[in-house]
């Protein structure tokens, strides 16, 4: 691998966004295609930072500091990857938000972030989201995953509530459904028909990406 | 009563209260109601909560503010009512209480990463602690309790909102430890305790936390890194696990089991021990009857 990929590999694990601003762009001046920087430095930064996390090596600021550090990246590659009229492969399409009557949002932001820097397209709907607002944004943007939060022992029944509003508008076939929160878990999310549970948000994005085989 | 930094010092330990949160919930609570929205129109589940709690033998509640501040109440559309909120939990647990326990007011966190990770800043975080503070401190209470911290600087921003709004009035401070042993935001125990004691709190410690062993835990380093610190152990009654026939969350610990880890803690230098999210009257009970 190139030294200056190397680097920037690095600078996103340490989560530091101005260089990876200025690695990114030295790259495509080294005439390294934009796919090859995604795909050789990006993506194995970031598989490194959820690694990381998951052993409690990492914490939530180093997941933030690291999906900046791949956002301002990004910002230098996307204009070159559209003059090529290329495209990052996005891995699919997600619609995310906390459950109506719950207005917890770091934990959700934070795995909708996760999911975006991982190659996603997502859709963060906010919180306090009626289950009819899920409905109609996964029709407008033929989501194929649902992502829910919920932390409250009250609210985590409005999870349901959703799953059930996509069954009714014909659209429960279309998407896998993903819970998460503090009070749900792999048994609440059998007992509701969905998909899968995810504790923390890398490991969200492990789970959407074996939901959809990706 | 006796004052309370005293007791605190060189009194019995304190027996603070349960959770207020779950308890409402299984009150009838309704969904996307907020406890301090519930608590201006129907006060009386909240008094009644306080009171189970101090004939269970607490000696001090928290007032049913944990979501009070602006940040909080604004997404029940409730944020020109901080103040009146937090008064009026304050007048309730008084009541509750009829000078049988002390009532202290409860300071939760934002809800909202603080900058550089999210776009609240550090000087809004002062300016809504110390409006909640303010507020609770004229209504009236023996002390202030910031809890469920994680991040360090969040906590930094509740201490100095407390400094500013009522220097006086005694300071309970603590972080919820939940993931290896570490904060979510990955503050360390002795490294929370060094930060509290030079920030000069009453006392400190942790509530909520993944799992008892957990709290317990993080105790142990805090009281090795501040042997004479009077320290805080307010730990959820265990896990929560869905009884999946009556669709409804337990938390699996015991009220033994949280009068098995009360010993635990005092061992480890607790002057307050109480219950978090799950816990019940039956578990305050059981750790009034092993500590005292």
């Amino acid at each position: 691998m190139s030294e200056i990929l190397k680097q920037l590999q690095e600078v996103v694990i340490a989560g530091e966004s101005d260089q990876a601003q200025e690695l990114a762009a030295q790259a495509l001046e080294a005439d390294i295609a934009p796919l090859t920087v995604i795909e050789n430095a990006l993506n194995p930064g970031m598989e490194i930072v959820g690694d990381r996390y998951e052993c409690g090596e990492y914490f939530i600021p180093d997941l933030v500091m690291a999906a900046e550090a791949m956002k301002a990246a990004m910002r230098v590659l996307d204009p070159a990857l559209k003059a090529r009229q290329e495209q990052r492969q996005v891995l699919g399409t997600v619609v995310i938000g906390t459950v109506e009557g719950d207005i917890h949002e770091i934990g959700k932001s934070l795995v909708a972030t996760m999911l975006s820097a991982a190659g996603f397209q997502v859709h963060d709907l906010g919180v306090d989201v009626p289950p009819v607002e899920f409905v109609k944004r996964v029709q407008e943007t033929e989501a194929n995953v649902v992502g829910l939060s919920a932390l409250l022992t009250t609210t985590m029944l409005n999870q349901e509530a959703v799953i059930e509003a996509l069954e009714e508008a014909g659209l429960r076939e279309q998407v896998k459904v993903i819970i998460g929160g503090a009070p749900t878990g792999p048994e609440w999310a059998q007992t509701i028909d969905a998909d899968a549970y995810a504790e923390n948000a890398n490991e969200a994005v492990e789970r959407v990406k074996e939901l959809l085989g990706v | 009563m006796e004052d309370i930094l005293s007791r605190l010092k060189s009194g019995p330990v304190i027996v603070a209260d349960g959770a207020m949160g779950t308890m409402l919930q299984a009150a009838g609570l309704p969904t996307g109601m907020s406890p301090e929205g519930w608590l201006l129109e129907n006060p009386k589940p909240v008094r009644d909560v306080h009171q189970a709690y101090i004939e269970a033998g607490a000696d001090m509640i928290l007032t049913c503010t944990f979501g009070g501040t602006r940040a909080r109440l604004e997404h029940s559309r409730l944020a020109e009512q901080v103040s009146e909120i937090n008064r009026r939990a304050v007048k309730i647990a008084r009541e509750a209480a009829a000078g049988r326990a002390y009532v202290v007011g409860d300071i939760g966190p934002l809800g909202k990463l603080l900058a550089p990770l999210g776009t609240f800043t550090y000087d809004q975080a002062v300016e809504v602690f110390t409006e909640q503070a303010t507020a609770l401190a004229e209504a009236g209470v023996d002390g202030l309790y910031i809890e469920t911290m994680s991040d360090l600087n969040e906590m930094r921003a509740a201490i100095q909102g407390v400094h500013q709004a009522a220097p006086e009035v005694p300071i309970f401070a603590t972080f919820s430890f939940d993931r290896h042993g570490r904060t979510n935001m990955g503050v360390r125990p002795e490294q929370a305790a060094e930060t509290l004691l030079s920030l000069k709190v009453d006392a400190f410690g942790a509530n909520c936390g993944a799992t008892l062993e957990m709290t317990e835990g993080a105790v142990a380093k805090m009281h090795e890194a501040a042997p004479h610190a009077p320290l805080i152990a307010k730990p959820n009654a265990g896990k929560p696990h869905m009884e999946i026939e009556q669709r409804k969350v337990v938390y699996d610990a015991t009220p033994e089991d949280m009068a098995e880890y009360a010993r635990r803690f005092v061992a480890l230098g607790a002057r307050v021990i109480g219950g978090c999210c799950g816990s019940s009257p039956a578990h305050i009970a059981a750790i009034a009857r092993a500590v005292t």
